[in-house]
């Protein structure tokens, strides 16, 4: 009755949450490229499309990815093979416990007429594929808590999905345990199942399961007589063998009883085999409810992921698709850190440590920001920056064990991000570049807004510098001055104009003193009288190409270029303190 | 046999695959041994604008991956060539930041001594391969075909840290285009900047740059552009590419890597070399090639 309850209620919860999220992948909005497009539409061309895969050749690319991929998990042991080992030993011990232990009644059952859980090979399988999980479990434990890899994140639901697993087959194995030794169910099941009264013999049959079957007796203990113990196999054979395998079958159980056996009869006065029995089925069920809100929905979202992965492309799929897909994606992400061990751009994770640098951790991110959780500035940022400090090197789409479209999913967000108005100092780097190469790709005003933002923010205020006569050091620049000076060769310059005459993005104006603010030459007598602040706001220095014909050709030796640099990593660091401030 | 930590960088696997594919036939064809390590990161070319610091940990934990298996790196890139060389140099000058970066590397267990030489492909095929070891492995040899080979700045400035070859007249690249049987055309643009940094940062200057070196290399007869580095080749093949079709335009000059030019001469097959890859066609320039001319044969 309890049993019956708690397994239809966390069902029923299962199926709702299944439902309310396969239902947001529809819903929710992401990026640019669902704006215009509704729930309907994406549902309608959900369908259309895969029927139209179903239908066609590209039905045998789904079989054969969901055999390699799904199936056998190739792209994971690609990358790792104790990270296959691993996922291999959870699923498969997991799914196969699910089938022949959990719905014994329905399939082991039927299957097999002569089936008793207590019966080999059911006994021995039961153990054997607990100790799978166990074993992938141990893997998991060691990889997150003691291996540590420096960028492998570790987040409340990784905790979660160790913990419920741990939970779940902890509680199998002690309650297995408690049963064998317990002599209340060895008495129950005596009353319940034969018909052995007399004392002499149940004596017998009492000593025989203590001896053989690990049961722990208040009163009957060993040394035992070899006749006793006969009498006591023959009472056996014909009331309980042919139900009853060797509990050594169940080795890791068995093992335990081992451990067990000082205290095996107070646990069994405590009814522990009953608590253990409502702490093993209770986890199971909350597993089970809690499924579709958990990191374990990856068993749904991944193969989904890897099968639409596999026959989509961005230039013929329909957007509507695609839209849902990178929804779907960020519940395919199992935050197993792959993305992030190849990420070519990390180790400006190392140097920086905005988290949101990161794939795994901004999948994270978007995953809370897509839900539309109320972000604060920061966080918004953060994943701004995260999101623009990419490289578009495309190594965490090919590597992502669960196929996920990263490449498209960064861009299609990129773009949604920067055009809430927030400065983004990347995009003023070459970071930019690919941004660049498909800039046709995006509406001309939405394109050029982000990068105007960016130059705002970094940009000089002159008018009260120019005011000022004469000119004389900022107060605020002093510290900056000091780390400028380090690389002190524009203290070298006479103003020859070397720099720029020879300069070609000073070439490409007819006045580039108003389309530069300051010219190369000008930027270094800046610096030279300590005017950082304005050597810093000139955006000659962000549409310098960095072609260093200036410092090449300075008859000085002053590096024009690498003083540029400086300066614009100033201008940057001005930005978030007075952002901060 | 001359063994090489290939570096490829961020844009080439993603972008110019065309590149890689192209340059692993030749290089192989030529006897060296190219080592992938799977550790590498970006260079930090992008980083400079932001945080110094950060683009240098970035270049010093590929210079420490390639140092600890004894190995000179490779690069194809040219601007991950000059971040690579500017950090080299820096480290090797600045004892304290020196030992601030192999404190941070610390932890993916790496130290950086500075034991190992960063070279770029064509400086690999001009100074250790050789031009006498080149010719050797030619099949064939255009005939006609001119070619207006682009240095790009990086390699070659600033050149106190690169010393890819003379900064103000440099041969290296032309005199690789011209054992292909080719002529290098004399063009006044040769050593300006591609306009690729200022994609997507500053897209008129850029353009506007792109668009004087292509006009410039077509008026000095010109057949095709001869590009080394993916930045500058995607800033020739698809940016101009792009840019003339928005404009309706479709007077372009379409640049060949040099690794594919000098591929075809070497017999290696279109495919391998990935013609079809690159944006603006360059298939027909196998119709300069004259296989009947052994290119060794004195004139």
């Amino acid at each position: 009755m309890v049993f019956n309850v708690l397994l239809y209620t966390s069902l029923f919860v299962f199926i709702v949450g299944l439902i309310y999220r396969i239902s947001t992948w529809f819903s929710r909005k992401i990026g640019i490229s669902s704006r215009d497009i509704s729930k309907s539409e994406r549902l309608a061309a959900a369908f259309k499309g895969i029927l139209e895969v179903i239908f066609s050749a590209k039905i045998l690319i789904l079989i054969k990815v969901f055999i390699l991929d799904v199936v056998f998990q190739k792209r994971i042991l690609k990358e790792d093979f104790l990270r296959w080992a691993m996922h291999m030993l959870i699923y498969t011990g997991f799914m196969l416990l699910l089938l022949i232990h959990a719905l014994d009644k329905h399939i082991t059952a039927s299957l097999f007429s002569e089936y008793y859980s207590t019966l080999n090979p059911f006994l021995f399988l039961r153990d054997f594929f607990g100790m799978m999980v166990i074993a992938g479990l141990a893997i998991a434990i060691y990889r997150r808590f003691i291996l540590k890899q420096p960028r492998l994140k570790t987040n409340s639901m990784d905790y979660y999905a160790i913990i419920i697993l741990v939970v779940i087959m902890i509680s199998g194995f002690f309650l297995e345990a408690t049963k064998i030794t317990s002599i209340s169910d060895f008495e129950r099941m005596v009353k319940d199942f034969s018909d052995v009264d007399e004392e002499k013999d149940l004596r017998a049959l009492e000593s025989l399961w203590v001896h053989e079957f690990g049961v722990v007796s208040p009163d009957i203990k060993e040394p035992f007589e070899q006749k006793l113990l006969e009498h006591g196999r023959e009472i056996h054979e014909t009331n309980c063998a042919s139900c009853h395998s060797s509990p050594k079958w169940a080795f890791a159980g068995y093992a335990l009883t081992k451990i067990l056996n000082p205290i095996a009869l107070s646990l069994d006065r405590a009814k522990s085999p009953n608590i253990l029995w409502y702490i093993h089925i209770l986890a199971c069920f909350f597993g089970l409810a809690y499924l579709p809100f958990s990191k374990m929905f990856h068993i749904i979202a991944s193969p989904i992921s890897l099968l639409a992965n596999a026959v989509m492309e961005k230039e013929s799929s329909h957007p509507a698709n695609i839209a849902t897909r990178q929804v779907m994606e960020l519940d395919a992400c199992t935050h197993c850190g792959t993305c992030s061990l190849g990420c070519s751009a990390a180790t400006a994770f190392d140097a920086l440590g905005n988290e949101n640098i990161l794939p795994s951790e901004k999948m994270v991110s978007l995953k809370s920001l897509i839900a539309g959780r109320k972000l604060s500035t920061e966080e918004i940022k953060a994943v701004q920056e995260g999101i623009c400090l990419c490289t578009n090197c495309d190594r965490c789409t090919v590597v992502c064990p669960v196929g996920i479209n990263l490449k498209e999913l960064w861009l299609n967000v990129r773009e949604d991000l920067i055009q809430k108005g927030y400065p983004e100092p990347m995009l003023l780097s070459p970071f930019s570049f690919v941004r660049g190469l498909n800039r046709y790709d995006i509406p001309a005003d939405e394109y050029y807004k982000p990068v105007e933002v960016a130059k705002q923010a970094v940009a000089g205020k002159f008018d009260f510098l120019i005011k000022q006569s004469p000119l004389v050091l900022h107060g605020g620049g002093v510290e900056e001055f000091s780390q400028l000076s380090k690389d002190n060769t524009f203290s070298y310059c006479f103003s020859c104009q070397n720099c720029t005459s020879i300069c070609p993005v000073v070439c490409s104006f007819d006045k580039p003193e108003e389309a530069l603010g300051l010219l190369p030459h000008q930027i270094m007598r800046c610096i030279g009288l300590g005017l950082v602040e304005m050597a810093s706001g000139a955006s000659m220095i962000w549409d310098c190409l960095t072609c260093y014909q200036c410092q090449e050709h300075c008859p000085q030796n002053v590096n024009v270029t690498d003083l540029f640099f400086e300066l614009k990593n100033l201008a940057i660091k001005n930005v978030e303190r007075v952002e901060t401030r | 046999m001359i063994k090489y930590a290939l570096f490829l960088g961020c844009n080439i696997p993603a972008r110019v695959s065309q590149y890689e594919d192209s340059s692993r036939a030749v290089l192989k064809n030529l006897g060296v041994e190219l080592i992938d390590i799977r550790g590498f990161n970006c260079c930090g070319y992008p980083l400079k604008n932001i945080d110094q610091r950060a683009y240098i940990l970035s270049s010093a934990k590929n210079l420490a991956l390639a140092e600890k298996q004894g190995l000179n790196i490779l690069t194809l890139c040219k601007c991950c060539f000059g971040s690579l060389k500017k950090a080299e140099y820096l480290l090797k000058e600045d004892s304290n930041l020196r030992q601030d970066i192999n404190r941070a590397l610390v932890d993916s267990g790496l130290k950086y001594e500075g034991n190992i030489a960063v070279k770029h492909f064509l400086s690999v095929l001009y100074h250790d391969v050789g031009i006498d070891a080149i010719k050797n492995r030619l099949s064939g040899s255009y005939k006609e075909l001119r070619i207006a080979a682009h240095y790009g700045c990086h390699a070659l400035r600033p050149s106190r840290i690169t010393r890819f070859d003379d900064p103000v007249a440099p041969t290296i690249f032309d005199e690789l285009v011209e054992i292909t049987g080719a002529t290098s055309v004399d063009w006044p643009q040769k050593l300006e900047c591609c306009g690729a940094p200022l994609t997507g940062i500053n897209d008129d200057i850029s353009i506007n740059l792109t668009k004087k070196k292509v006009l410039d290399a077509k008026k000095s007869g010109a057949d095709y552009l001869c590009t080394a580095c993916p930045f500058c080749h995607l800033q020739f093949d698809t940016i101009q590419k792009k840019v003339a079709s928005n404009n309706g335009n479709s007077e372009y000059l379409a640049p060949v890597l040099y690794s594919q030019l000098l591929g075809l001469c070497m017999g290696i097959d279109q495919e391998t070399l990935g013609i079809n890859k690159n944006k603006l066609d360059i298939s027909e320039i196998k119709s300069f090639i004259d296989s009947a001319t052994d290119p060794h044969r004195p004139t």
